[in-house]
This record gives C-alpha cells, structure tokens and sequence, in this order.
C-alpha cells in the first residue's frame, strides 16, 4: 500500500488525499508533527527527504517527494483512463506542464501567505498577498475565456486534469492568508465544479459543494 | 503587515493573566517576539529556566510573568491573583501539552463562544464531534460561581469524539469559562470513565480583531502519540477557523439586542452578560449599561 507522509493541515499534503481520493486508491497515512514539532526538519525525517518537506509518498520500493511530482506519477501510474494526466497529447501535456508551475507559484504566495497568518511564519506578507492576486487576476482572465469557450477546466480539455487538482487547494484556503476571492468570479465557478468532481474529499477550511436541488 | 495597531487601555483586559507561547517550545536564550493587545512584546527563556517578558517600548521593565499548565502567561498591568486553577491538570499521570498555537482574524470572544456552540458540531465538525441527523442541542444547566461561567449536564451525540475514541457515543460536557479570553471543556476520559479529560483554548489577544489560540490538552491516554492527539485538536480547530474568520462584526456585540439568540446559546448569553458585568471592554462591543442585567451576586441559575 503506498504511504503517504502526512500533515492535514497542508495544502500540499492535501494534493495528494485529493488525488488518491479520486482515483480510489487505498493509502496509509503516516502522520508528520509539521507544526508545532516541526518534524520535517528533524534529522530522522531528512532520511525520508533530504530537502525537510512533505509531502513523500512511498510506493513499494519507490519514493518520490514534491507535491506537483507526486500527482504526476500517481495519475500516469493509477489512472487508466489517462484522463487526469493525459501524456499522449503533446499540446494538451505542455499546457499542463505550464499550469503546474502555476502552481508553484500559487503554492509560494498564497499558501505561503497562508502559514504567515496562521503559523506565524516570519515572509513578507504583502509581497506574497500581491504576489498572488496577480496570479488569481491571470487565472480568473484564463478561466472566464475558457468558459466562453464552453470549457470547465484549466487545460482544454473536457475533463479535469492534475492541474485543477494542483491550483485548487492553494486557491481555495487563500482567505486564510488574506486574500480574497471576491474579485474572481470565474474562479469561484471553477472551485465550485472541482469540489463537484467524483471522489472529491475535503480539508479543514474546504467544505463540500452545496448539494443541488433537482 | 505594517498598518499600525492600537495599544489596549482597558484596565480590565489589561490586568489579566495572558498566555504567550507553550514553554516547551521555547529555546534557551533565544528572545520571541509577538503581539499581545496591541503590544509588541518580547519573551524568553534564560538559561537558568526562568522565563522573562517586556514590552518592546519598554526593554528594562521586567513584566509580571508565570509559567502554568506549560505556557508562559503575561501581564501588561497589575495583576489581579493567580492564573486560574486547573485541578485536573494538576494529576501526576496524566499527558499535558499545547497541541497548536494557531493565528486566527477573529476576536477572542468570538472564539470563545465558537468553542461554547454545540450547535454547529455536525455540520462543521461532521464524522467526528457531531453528525447529521444528530442535530439537537438539548437543555443544559448554565451557572455563574466564583466569577466563572459554568455549563453543565451538556449532551451530544459524537461519533468520533476523541483521538482514542472508537464509534459514537453520547458525550457529556461540562465547560467553564474562567477568563474572559480562555476557556475550556472537561469529559469523562474514554481510558477511564470515573475521570475527566481537559480541552481547553487559551487565547493570546494579539490585537482586538487577531488572536493566536493555544490549544491545551490534558488527557489520560497512554497509547495515542503527541502526534495523534496534536492532529485531532487542529483537524477540529481548522474546520472553525474560516467560520470565525466570517463571523462579523469581528468586535462580540454585548447589547443583547444586537444578535438574537435561540435556546442552544444559553451559554453564550450568560458569557455575553458575565462580559459586561466585569466591565470588559477591549474585544467587544460594550451594550448599553441599562439592559445588561444586574450584578453578579454568587450562584445564579439561568
């Protein structure tokens, strides 16, 4: 059974659960004292991952750490109907490379800005608040064309992609670091259909979509 | 961020006791720094174990300190008595420890009446304090001793209540505010149901409208690791926090006009009330002097 090394309250971690969730695949939590035992950073957990981070997955004889990596393998390895990473498309697989490195940068301003509030993190906080309203403002544009385009999801295809699953949570808890989603009414329809998907699984701070009325 | 925060000068938050860090996080010789009512404060631990604390403003004057149920506590006034007393947590065997100091844009009182609120329980908490259709929030006895409010015979019905609990089972709470920025719950132990387990949120007003809160444990469970307990605690605190965080205004309005409460805050309304008697009024939105009720005179039932 693969393992994941596990902390709930991480975004990052929370990638993962929501992968897995989705795919249906069983996994062990293993779970890290992220904070306030910063176990991450103890000599025991660099044997894990010498960079001090999570979240690590363990699958078998094979570990892999990094968020964005860890979603790659799982969808390339566990999801049959190569939907979610769809690697034999070359234009679809570039857009999804360039998004998930948007990720990165939604991860480095508003999760970040997320654990300044919280944890008390000692970033600059505006730097990181304006850092990610100029991402939010480029996905909310990206997303409202997609929408005339009859589109639901980041990438072009008609299904959803490790991208959405990879932007969603850092979008998603940003009021926990002081940015608000009131300007971005596109990507507040997206987050809607993502937590609509099949399989999703929630976080604390991530309710569940509002049943719809029939 | 760099907008500027306003010092309390309210006498009554002033001359309390407030908690600033859990000690066992503290580092020898290293100085912290926070906020505490507007305060940019420093503290730390000497090598000799002892702990000091002064207001950045003010570096050579040493602040009344004490070190209780494993925080540092501060006051930026003339104290008034001790840090109240947990009994519970005075037992030998049992596990203390701070499972999360986390930041919350909220206002202590706030907090406080969230972690009051059994009402929300299966629709915030859903799979572990409570469930649907479990929703009721039947008659409990609500009281004034000894300056504290007191909640008793609090019933619910909680699938998963505790790290160490396995399946449902009906809950009964006793909670206590002895403070007006902490407060706490005791339940019998799921290890031994002849004694009580102790959750309790001490809040650290940083400014009227952003607190840290440390959550404190006290339990007798020998098999869950720190790490267990410590996840519980902030599953269930995370789940709160964007509540609380739109909760406005952020200010607890004390004119009981203002919000309208229905049978299952009983207690809130007697912490409202008790709020108002101790004349507070850094956090809150004071009511009017005339339709707060009359004094605290000893036992009061609800």
């Amino acid at each position: 059974m693969i393992k994941l090394y596990n902390y709930d309250l991480s975004v990052n971690c929370y990638k993962q659960r929501l992968m897995m969730g989705i795919l249906g695949i069983d996994y062990e939590s293993i779970p890290v004292d992220f904070f306030p035992g910063q176990e991450h950073k103890s000599e025991a957990f660099k044997e894990v991952n010498p960079l001090g981070h999570i979240p690590v997955i363990v699958d078998g004889d094979y570990t892999l750490r990094d968020a964005h990596a860890i979603l790659v393998y799982l969808a390339a390895k566990y999801d049959p109907s190569g939907c979610w990473y769809p690697s034999d498309d070359p234009e679809l697989i570039g857009e999804l490379s360039q998004w998930m490195l948007f990720a990165e940068g939604t991860t480095n301003t508003a999760s970040a800005a997320r654990l300044h509030d919280n944890l008390g993190y000692a970033f600059d906080i505006d730097a990181l608040r304006s850092g990610a309203h100029q991402l939010f403002r480029v996905l909310d544009e990206h997303l409202w064309f997609r929408e005339r385009e009859g589109k639901d999801w980041v990438c072009s295809a008609d299904h959803p992609t490790i991208a959405d699953l990879a932007i969603f949570p850092d979008v998603m808890l940003s009021e926990e670091g002081g940015i608000s989603r009131l300007p971005y009414p596109a990507i507040r329809r997206w987050t809607e259909r993502v937590r609509r998907i099949e399989g999703f699984t929630i976080m604390p701070g991530i309710q569940e979509a509002a049943s719809l009325a029939i | 961020m760099t907008t500027t925060v306003e010092e309390c000068t309210d006498p009554v938050a002033l001359s309390l006791w407030h908690p600033v860090v859990a000690v066992a996080e503290l580092n020898p010789q290293e100085i912290q720094t926070t906020l505490l009512l507007g305060y940019q404060i420093s503290y730390g631990l000497r090598n000799d174990g002892s702990l000091g604390a002064a207001r950045q403003d003010q570096p050579r004057v040493e602040l009344p300190v004490r070190s209780r149920y494993g925080y540092l506590w501060v006051c930026l006034g003339e104290p008034r008595g001790d840090v109240f007393d947990i009994p519970e947590a005075e037992e030998a065997d049992r596990r203390t420890l701070n499972a999360a100091s986390i930041m919350v844009n909220t206002s202590a009182p706030r907090a406080v009446e969230n972690f009051l609120d059994m009402g929300h329980f299966p629709f915030v908490h859903g799979g572990f304090l409570g469930v649907e259709p479990h929703t009721e929030v039947v008659d409990y006895e609500v009281t004034i001793e000894n300056s504290e409010v007191w909640a008793r015979q609090c019933l619910f019905y909680q699938p998963q209540a505790a790290a160490s609990a396995s399946g449902g089972q009906i809950s009964e709470y006793t909670y206590r505010v002895p403070h007006p920025y902490c407060v706490m719950l005791t339940k019998s132990s799921p290890t031994d149901p002849s004694r009580q387990d102790v959750i309790g949120l001490f809040i650290q007003v940083m400014t009227q409208e952003r607190i840290r809160a440390h959550n404190f444990l006290s339990v007798l469970d020998e098999d869950s690791s720190d790490t267990v307990l410590k996840r519980f605690q902030q599953i269930i605190f995370s789940q709160d926090k964007p509540i609380l965080e739109n909760q406005y205004p952020k200010l607890l309005p004390l004119d009981p006009r203002v919000e309208v409460p229905i049978r299952a805050d009983k207690s809130a309304i007697a912490y409202r009330r008790w709020l108002s008697e101790l004349g507070l009024t850094y956090s809150v939105i004071p009511g009017d002097q005339n339709s707060t009720g009359q004094a605290t005179t000893g036992q009061r039932s609800l």
